[in-house]
């Protein structure tokens, strides 16, 4: 309980979040749409993290540096990520999922 | 109603309407303004739990740095105002169906769990803090994840020059 915020409202949004980015991620055929849902999923699990760390260990700060890691890591993968797609875009001028088999056979 | 809990609720609606927006958009410009809205709703939740240094980083990284370089790379490789084609319903439905049998589960047992919360006082994370356990190898220091950070950005950053530059062949 978070002055008047129980936890579980917390978790409840961040699962809720969680799960619409999957739904992207099965849903979508762009790749950059792709890459967004991947960043909607890390989101909600560094909410997550926040959550407990103030509401259940508020004088540790574990989740606090977890979620500074995880936003480093999240944007090493946007960067690398986005350097793919271009380089996928340059070669067969499409970054649709369904258009990629040039490497099949 | 307390203000927290009404911040809070404000706070989710925007969360929750904005990311539905940005998982379902046919236009993909829109569909990153909807994530940069989800990105700064969840740094004004940080802000609500009196994490100030960590909204300042989910600002300036992730809505200012991840947002800037997706809209980049949109403008780079489609035109603004194609409209995206949008999957089957052989294809939404199954998606859907996981969607919301997994949130369904993680839900029900999320309000089945009693979580006990701490009743100590809360200190405030200042920035002084931070910085001296981020090279603390001690007790509750994290100098190895933050080496590792570093090695992880700098191949990341390696990584996507030699993937984006022009090749000579």
């Amino acid at each position: 309980m978070f002055e008047g915020v129980p936890l579980s409202w917390f978790l409840i949004l961040s699962t809720i979040m969680f799960f619409v980015g999957v739904y992207g991620f099965l849903v979508r055929k762009n790749l950059i749409t792709i890459l967004m849902s991947i960043e909607l999923i890390l989101n909600s699990v560094c909410i997550n993290f926040v959550a407990f760390n103030k509401i259940l260990y508020p004088e540790h700060m574990e989740g606090m540096f977890f979620t500074i890691f995880i936003i480093a890591v999240a944007a090493a993968e946007a960067s690398v990520a986005i350097a793919i797609i271009i380089n996928i875009y340059r070669r067969i001028a499409s970054i649709d999922v369904e258009k990629m088999d040039k490497m099949k056979y | 109603m307390t203000s927290n809990q009404f911040m809070f609720l404000l706070f989710s609606a925007v969360i929750v309407i904005f990311s539905i927006l940005t998982v379902t958009s046919r236009r993909i410009l829109r569909a990153a303004t909807f994530l940069l809205f989800v990105l700064v709703a969840t740094a004004g939740l940080y802000f609500l739990l009196k994490y100030n240094y960590l909204a300042a980083i989910q600002l300036a990284l992730y809505a200012g740095g991840i947002v800037v370089l997706i809209i980049f790379s949109i403008l780079l490789t489609s035109h603004i105002n194609e409209r995206l084609p949008t999957s089957g319903l052989m294809k939404k439905l199954p998606a859907a169906l996981i969607a919301i049998l997994g949130a369904a589960l993680c839900i029900s047992v999320i309000l089945q769990y009693n979580f006990i919360g701490a009743v100590g006082t809360t200190e405030p994370t200042n920035v002084k803090l931070i910085g001296e356990s981020l090279i603390n190898y001690g007790k509750y220091g994290y100098a190895l994840p933050f080496e590792v950070i570093s090695v992880l950005l700098l191949a990341a950053m390696i990584g996507a020059i030699i993937l984006a530059k022009k090749r000579k062949d």
